[in-house]
């Protein structure tokens, strides 16, 4: 596990609490429902304006789409998963699912996914870790 | 208030000009334009750029001084994929409004080879793996994995599109490239995004496209009625909020919106087009598009492109220049381009790739990139 002290978030949204577990930190809006990642004063969805509250994201969703990405940016280490996942309680996020074999045939639209959170191996210029959430199968953490 | 009549429009070859800066090439398309309609940069109030990868950078006052600094105003755009044809509407939107009668619009872009974008953040942190994928083949194979998620849509239904396209590029000598690609090459080519191979993606490449446009009075003061082409619609959009903002931009209900007003505008239904030049910038989009803009219900892509009826010779030919796919895409230019193809129908004027009886004709540009957003712009064209 990484020093959470010295961690850095790789999205702004992912937040540490007191105890140095990591959680996405969102806003949802009190007039329409919509969720977002993130601090927002006025709501996306509907233009209200200072009706959205703070909440933890949930931590359970569900695969919606992805696409197996072969070809990237040089030095990104490919095929990986580049998934779109549909959180219980609203919100969408983009992300890494971890745990699957690079085959279509064995993604499951609608399978259950859960956050989990890793380091990235990557640092900053101070050497600080940056850790981030990824997606991982249900089904194979229990 | 006043149609708008395109009277002069053309493109130089896409391709890959290294010796070439943006200037010289917006400039040169600028001539063209220019010389297809027998006019020159004196007898323009206006010019409308777009230009997206220098878009700080004055594209459209550069371009003046390669053809000549009448000192007119000069409007600098970006918008995605959407640049070239939002130039294009804002100088139909001065004409409407009755500020100017002729006016100049260029679309023009240099790219780099390769997969768009970089990989490293500010902060030195590098997203691409760990936060999925931001590359654009990436993210419109997730678009047609959703409409497959909904459809049961094949990965060889997406690869027609790359069959289509690239065989109606080979009557178009401007396209930058022009072979037949069988199915089973396209999808045996290098898998970049699953479902897109290499031959599912749009090219990048330099290029650019130029058109004047004129005002009724100004078309019929210069005797130009006779090759004009006038727009029935000039519709933009931009995406609209949707419950997967944060993790994939729209590309459907802009698209879809877009349309919807398009169609109003010119008092049409899709049954009235009898071309299409959509946004293939990847196979699986062009797909979702045949939805979006109406040429079949729901769900019916998969089977549209199945039928041929969208190929050179079928019900509703769409993308006969090649698309995207096979000119390549340079971004800037891209929308006016597309308007460039669909006025050389109209004109009878396309070839071995003319669409026979081309009355009407409609142009489709949607761009947007991961966490920012998407621009859509549809424009009709009517021969005049």
């Amino acid at each position: 596990m990484t020093d959470e002290a010295s961690a850095l978030p790789a999205v702004p949204f992912l937040r540490f609490d007191d105890a140095g577990g990591a959680y996405l930190q969102g806003s949802r809006c009190a007039n329409c429902g919509a969720v977002a990642p993130g601090d927002r004063v006025v709501c996306n969805a509907c233009g209200a304006r200072g009706r959205t509250e703070s909440i933890r994201l949930c931590e359970q969703g569900n695969l919606y789409s992805y696409t197996i990405v072969y070809r990237s940016f040089p030095g990104v280490r490919t095929p990986f998963i580049a998934a779109v996942v549909e959180l219980e309680g609203g919100g969408a996020l983009k992300g890494t699912l971890l745990g699957v074999p690079t085959d279509p045939a064995k993604l499951r639209f609608g399978m259950p996914v859960k956050i989990v959170y890793r380091g990235t191996g990557q640092t900053s210029a101070e050497g600080r870790p940056f850790v981030s959430y990824y997606f991982a199968p249900v089904e194979a953490l229990q | 208030m006043s149609d708008v009549y395109i009277v002069g429009i053309d493109m130089i070859p896409f391709g890959r000009y290294p010796q070439c800066t943006v200037a010289g090439l917006g400039a040169e398309a600028a001539l063209l334009a220019l010389d297809d309609v027998g006019l020159t940069i004196r007898d323009m109030q206006a010019l409308y750029c777009g230009n997206l990868l220098e878009a700080h950078l004055m594209v459209g006052q550069r371009i003046l001084r390669e053809i000549g600094q009448t000192g007119i105003a000069v409007v600098n755009t970006a918008n995605a994929c959407a640049t070239g044809a939002t130039a294009f509407r804002e100088g139909l939107i001065a004409i409407k409004a009755g500020m100017y009668d002729l006016v100049l619009v260029v679309g023009v872009e240099q790219m780099g080879k390769g997969l768009l974008g970089g990989a490293k953040r500010s902060d030195g942190f590098v997203e691409e793996g760990v936060l999925g994928s931001s590359t654009m083949p990436s993210m419109f194979a997730q678009v047609g994995i959703e409409h497959s998620r909904k459809y049961g849509t094949s990965f060889e239904q997406f690869a027609r599109v790359a069959v289509k396209n690239h065989h109606h590029s080979t009557m178009n000598p401007k396209a930058m490239s022009r072979r037949e690609t069988p199915l089973e090459e396209v999808m045996a080519a290098e898998m970049i995004s699953y479902p897109n191979t290499k031959l599912m993606c749009s090219i990048n490449v330099d290029g650019a496209a130029a058109a004047v446009i004129a005002s009724e009075s100004a078309t019929r003061r210069l005797g130009l009625m006779d090759r004009a082409v006038r727009v029935r619609a000039s519709e933009l959009t931009s995406g609209p909020y949707t419950p997967h903002e944060f993790a994939l931009p729209d590309f459907n209900l802009v698209t879809q919106n877009c349309a919807r007003l398009a169609y109003d505008a010119a008092g049409m239904s899709i049954d009235d087009v009898d071309l299409i030049e959509l946004h293939d910038c990847f196979a699986t989009a062009e797909l979702v598009h045949y939805e979006n803009l109406g040429l079949c219900a729901a769900g019916e892509a998969g089977r549209l492109i199945d039928s041929g009826e969208t190929a050179l010779g079928g019900r509703i030919p769409v993308n006969v220049s090649g698309g995207l796919l096979s000119k390549g895409h340079p971004l800037g230019a891209t929308g006016i381009a597309n308007l460039y193809e669909i006025a050389t129908h109209l004109r009878t004027a396309a070839e071995r790739r003319q669409v026979e009886g081309a009355r009407i004709g409609m142009t489709h540009v949607v761009g947007g990139t991961p966490d920012r957003g998407s621009a859509c712009v549809i424009h009709i064209l009517e021969k005049a």
